[in-house]
């Protein structure tokens, strides 16, 4: 007996990224470059959308990744932990050109969990007493401060996976996982870039990372970059 | 007659390996970005297991030449090794094992820390936004917290101080301080002196404090 799928598998890039509009706000998986959906990234310039709002830890680096779309011109808003080296962004933050939020990273996962399980806001610790609680509810309980935070729904997912199946059901590859899982289940249309597409069967269905009911377009990229931004090595002895 | 001795400050590895002291055995650590990273070159062999908030229980030394995986990286996007019995997991995931409480120790950069403990380590007035990262959860997260940095700055101001003027990481979370001077406690009024580097006199290391030293 065949399942039915849905059709989630796409055969191009372009297909994958069909339902993008102006405006959207776009959670992109990745932790620096690691774990970035290259492909999709980089269709999304082609795709020719604008005024976008992206939600990622770190927008790119090194000129790549997200650092296409904000070279590009095609993002209004930033929604980040950390900058660091990120040039493109610094430069472009202090133009005015893009508006930069920038909230602590375990906040801002906590944010998409939260709006992946339909909990419209939260009470935490993490930057009480600092400049992120401007403009937020603060409750004390049992004798310590919190904030509240609001969950962070995003209109697409741009999601890297190691390996999917063709439900979507998701593994992931070391600490490429980092926001992916996430991201996925905070938005209303998850597409995921895999390097490695299966049949239904062939994850064990206790090794799998994600369900695949969070998933909803998957397009199979063989081939990546996987860019290094700092590349530490010992020697052999 | 004698002279007192010339003081020698502790260099950035002697920084590492005395912080590396504070770590109990088998005791769950997140090392930050920088200088506390070199705190794992001196724990023994399988002494703690090392967290990496982007994802990893289990960080390892830095992979032989040949072996780089840019997808196993730590929080300073750094090429990493996994130790035998690692675990990988999800940021909301790794997040949650930070603000839930269950890593035992950050060793944490700082830029000020206050006689009451206060942190400020992300942003300094006036210059450029870096961004805060895992900073704030991990200082407001894991039980306890230490704090690694050079005694002043470079102009020789204080970052031992009584209150910290630069933008906080958290309030009231440094348990003690390792600088190139030695090893202090915040007390509420001041830092008490736990241990001096080699040639530092306590009036050398006042002069160099903002807060009373106990």
């Amino acid at each position: 007996m065949t399942r039915h799928l849905g059709n989630k598998v796409v055969a191009s890039v372009a297909e994958a990224l069909a339902p993008m509009r102006d405006g959207m706000t776009v959670l992109v998986g990745g932790f620096g470059l690691s774990g970035n959906a290259e492909a999709l990234i980089r269709g999304m310039i082609e795709r020719g959308v604008r005024d976008l709002t992206i939600v990622s830890n770190n927008a790119g680096n090194l000129g790549k990744g997200l650092a296409l779309w904000l070279k590009a011109g095609i993002v209004r808003k930033v929604i980040c932990s950390y900058i660091g080296t990120n040039e493109d962004l610094h430069t472009r933050m202090a133009s005015g050109e893009i508006a930069v939020e920038i909230t602590p990273q375990g906040t801002l996962a906590e944010r998409m969990r939260a709006a992946g399980a339909g909990i419209p806001a939260f009470f935490t610790p993490t930057g009480a007493g600092t400049v992120v609680e401007n403009g937020k509810e603060i409750r004390e309980f049992d004798g310590r401060r919190y904030l509240m935070e609001r969950a962070l729904p995003g209109d697409v997912a741009l999601v890297r996976a190691h390996t999917a199946d063709r439900f979507g059901n998701l593994r992931f590859w070391r600490t490429a996982r980092n926001f992916n899982p996430v991201m996925a289940t905070a938005a209303r249309l998850t597409i995921v870039e895999c390097d490695h597409l299966v049949e239904l069967g062939a994850l064990d269905p206790d090794d799998v990372h994600l369900s695949g009911i969070h998933v909803h377009r998957i397009v199979h990229v063989p081939e990546h970059e996987n860019a290094f931004e700092y590349r530490t090595v010992r020697k052999r002895p | 007659m004698t002279t007192a001795p010339e003081p020698t400050p502790w260099s950035t590895a002697d920084m590492a390996r005395r912080a590396a002291r504070e770590i109990p055995a088998g005791a769950i650590v997140n090392l930050g970005i920088g200088l506390p990273t070199q705190v794992g070159d001196y724990l023994p062999d399988g002494h703690a297991w090392l967290h990496s908030e982007n994802g990893l229980l289990g960080i390892g030394p830095f992979p032989y030449e040949g072996d780089e995986d840019p997808n196993l990286i730590n929080a300073g996007k750094q090429t990493i090794t996994v130790v035998s019995g690692g675990a990988t997991f999800d940021s909301a995931s790794s997040f949650a094992m930070i603000r839930g409480g269950h890593v035992d120790l950050a060793i944490l950069g700082a830029m000020q820390v206050s006689a009451t403990g206060d942190l400020a380590n992300w942003a300094v007035p006036g210059g450029k936004v870096m961004g805060i990262g895992g900073a704030m959860d991990l200082a407001s997260g894991c039980r306890h917290v230490i704090a690694m940095m050079q005694h002043v700055t470079k102009n020789n101001e204080h970052k031992l101080v009584r209150a910290c003027d630069y933008p906080l990481t958290a309030a009231r979370v440094v348990s003690l301080v390792v600088t190139d001077l030695g090893v202090f406690e915040p007390t509420g009024e001041g830092f008490r002196v736990v241990e001096l580097a080699p040639g530092v006199s306590r009036d050398y290391a006042q002069a160099r404090t903002g807060a009373p030293l106990g």
